[in-house]
């Protein structure tokens, strides 16, 4: 994992020095609120409906153990203890008092953790794969490349000020997309060209929220080299020219689309050519170093079916159940990449308290090299884990509610905070997630179904990114009344599709019946080995409709 | 009139900005002219000494590119401080053209940008009236290193980190 070395350390000294005079300027009333309010919100700091949202950065999803105690310690002093993990590998703590965040970011500093431009027109935290450095057929490791990016970004100075904020994201899996590169303002795909190079396939202009569109590839091959000075070259043509006049229409990907991606890769070409060559290309010396902080850990030379791991097994099937749902495939023999969920039913996707940091910690520094990853799942994860100890670590993480064996199927739910915390929500989100978990409670049949990703947004900004959820729910406000649309066939992966409306929303309560006529319609007509959104993209919307809005008779 | 920030210090600002729809007849001496004003006049005004040219944040630094080198200083225009256009005008005319002269930040230019300001090539900057522009001087300084090259200094850290 990345170290801090004195540059690093000085760099988010200064910032929390900086954040605190601004602080007291807001409160002596030398800085004005809205001129405070972008300063606060490129510190992760939101005013809620209820309190302030401190939103801290995890770049790429790494955190070790000792930022998890910290975080804890952090959330039981200035906060009620818990803390909420979000789909883009942050967390975030949900009641701090302003005048706290100084010290709070004080406190984070000491952990080599910030809060920088979490929030506003700004770049935010580059996100990758949650098995990044230890799945099996990666490219190879993206989070050197997210670190690059990471430092490039941090108080650049251009682009503080875009038209509004940007995402990056990296992906180096060849056939699987766990980074949602394609819903990002940029994806990076890392590839391999003919010479054995290692370069970016580059996408721009996706996004969620009201206009939801999938990216479009802008160049088929960019060395690893001029990453940045390209990276500059796209966001200098987007801050000149895209939209500020409308905060609905300043995404990069309404620029994109109005100048049509072929013109936009030309505007981004003529710019780059100007400083192609310049100081600020990457040199290969400083790609072997940060390489360096990503090594692999002390892994032992296992066999990769220990005898008592196989015995397990096959005598504890719930044992096999997790581990065939909450495990994937580790590329070095006799290790297990493991998910820890944090959707146990009746708690909201994503939320953990304080002491269940503390379990998470302990777990990761016995069982996984001390470290964890942030999934885009709102799960966490441990990526180093030896087989011959899994039934150890599932007795262990049964006993704190992290082993819900859910992970990717219906209940496994994507889920912003919604209208119970978000001031921007037009209804809540987390009692829909808690009522269909209820709902679909019989693990057997949820195996049965098999894959199937559910998403929630309490309103069209889509943070629970219901665009791309094989079944999407989006909360929306009927004069004042709560109601949920429901769309189908989003997949957020290699093959990115946004989803299709249903028809006309539903009432809260509705909502569980309703998601079993789905199911039911997909039980009905599945063949064979086909997931959800196999079923739903060849026999199509018209049969789910048909059940869902039949008339009772 | 805005006070000015300029070599580390605040200083009297002798500069007036001229509105976009004045006339030839209102230009004198440290008159800071409106781009289309300046580029329907550029032969007339470049005849005398004390004249700058002010970009608003909707205009193309490239189209003064010709005079550049007979131009003693260019104001960009900040309409609201959270449009961030200037910071790349700023950067394309240090650069990529080499402009030497004084790139002044006018409009709603407060204590918070001001390092970003810095960084991207402006040095000189008229604080919003209504604002303490001593206190607004540390801004300058806010951090003492940069990951990323600008206009102030053209190698990332990557080429000078020990």
């Amino acid at each position: 994992m990345y170290q801090y070395d004195d540059y690093d350390r000085k760099i988010v000294k200064e910032r929390v020095a900086q954040f605190r005079g601004q602080t007291e300027r807001y409160f002596e009333g030398s800085l004005a609120a809205d001129e405070f309010l972008p300063l606060r919100l490129q510190n992760g700091l939101y005013v809620q409906r209820h309190a302030p949202m401190l939103r801290v950065a995890v770049p790429y999803g790494m955190l070790s153990s000792n930022q998890l105690r910290r975080m804890a310690r952090i959330s039981r002093d200035y906060d009620k203890g818990y803390v909420h993990f979000t789909t883009r590998q942050n967390v975030q703590f949900n009641w701090p008092e302003i005048k706290d965040v100084p010290a709070i970011l004080e406190e984070l500093s000491e952990v080599e953790m910030h809060a920088i431009q979490t929030s506003g027109n700004c770049i935010r935290n580059t996100t990758t794969d949650q098995f990044a450095g230890v799945i099996a057929n990666e490219i190879t490791d993206p989070r050197p490349y997210c670190e690059i990016i990471r430092q490039w970004s941090t108080f650049h100075p251009e682009f503080a000020f875009l038209p509004r904020k940007f995402k990056i994201a990296v992906n180096a899996a060849p056939d699987a997309d766990r980074a949602a590169i394609l819903v990002h303002d940029i994806g990076l795909q890392i590839i391999k060209n003919d010479a054995g190079e290692i370069g970016f396939k580059v996408f721009v202009g996706g996004g969620l929220g009201r206009t939801p569109v999938i990216g479009s590839e802008i160049r088929s091959f960019l060395p690893e080299q001029d990453l940045l000075n390209y990276l500059d070259a796209i966001l200098r043509v987007y801050n000149r020219y895209g939209r500020r006049d409308n905060k609905y229409k300043a995404r990069i990907k309404i620029l994109v689309k109005a100048m049509t991606p072929e013109k936009f890769a030309e505007a981004v070409e003529a710019e780059w050519q100007h400083f192609k060559e310049s100081e600020a290309r990457i040199t290969s010396d400083e790609i072997a170093r940060v390489k360096t902080f990503f090594t692999e850990p002390e892994y032992k030379a296992l066999e990769d079916l220990p005898a008592d791991f196989s015995l397990k097994m096959a005598e504890n099937p719930e044992f096999a159940n997790w581990v065939q749902r909450n495990t994937d495939t580790h590329k070095r023999s006799g290790y297990a990449i493991v998910t820890l969920t944090l959707k146990k039913t009746g708690t909201p996707p994503g939320d953990a308290s304080d002491k269940q940091l503390e379990v998470i910690a302990g777990l990761a520094d016995r069982y996984s090299f001390g470290e964890v990853r942030v999934a885009h799942d709102q799960n966490i994860v441990l990526a180093d884990v030896e087989k011959s100890r899994l039934f150890a670590l599932w007795q262990e993480a049964k006993m704190a509610g992290f082993a819900t064996p859910n992970l990717g199927m219906l209940t496994d739910i994507i889920c912003c905070p919604g209208g119970d915390f978000c001031g921007l929500a037009n209804a809540k989100s987390i009692p829909v997630a808690e009522q269909i978990q209820v709902k679909f409670d019989d693990l057997d049949y949820l195996y049965d179904l098999g894959e199937l990703e559910l998403n929630i947004s309490g309103c069209m900004n889509a943070c629970g990114h219901h665009h791309v959820g094989n079944i999407g729910i989006l909360g929306v406000d009927k004069r004042g009344d709560e109601f949920y649309q429901v769309s189908l066939g989003g997949d957020s992966g290699k093959n990115a599709a946004l989803g299709k409306i249903l028809g006309p929303s539903f009432a809260r309560a509705d909502m569980p019946e309703v998601i079993e006529k789905i199911i039911n319609v997909y039980v009905d007509q599945r063949q064979e080995d086909e997931l959800f959104i196999d079923t739903y993209n060849r026999i199509g919307m018209e049969p789910f409709k048909e059940r869902v809005y039949a008339k009772a008779n | 009139m805005p006070k000015l920030i300029k070599n580390n210090a605040v200083q009297e600002n002798k500069w007036q900005t001229l509105p976009k729809d004045a006339e030839l007849d209102a230009v004198q001496e440290h008159s800071l002219v409106p781009l289309q004003l300046f580029l329907n006049n550029s032969e007339m005004l470049l005849s005398h000494s004390g004249i700058g040219v002010w970009l608003d944040s909707d205009e193309e630094p490239e189209s003064i590119v010709p005079y550049l080198d007979r131009i003693q200083l260019i104001a960009i225009n900040f309409p609201k401080f959270v449009d961030g256009r200037g910071y790349s005008y700023a950067r394309i005319l240090r650069d990529r053209y080499g402009f030497k002269g004084e790139i002044r930040a006018i409009g709603d230019v407060l204590h918070d940008q001001l390092y970003f300001m810095k960084r991207c090539g402006f040095d000189a900057y008229a604080i919003r009236d209504d604002k303490d522009a001593e206190a607004a001087l540390s801004g300058l300084n806010d951090f003492s290193e940069n990951y990323q090259c600008a206009a102030d200094e053209p190698r990332p850290l990557f080429r000078r980190r020990a």
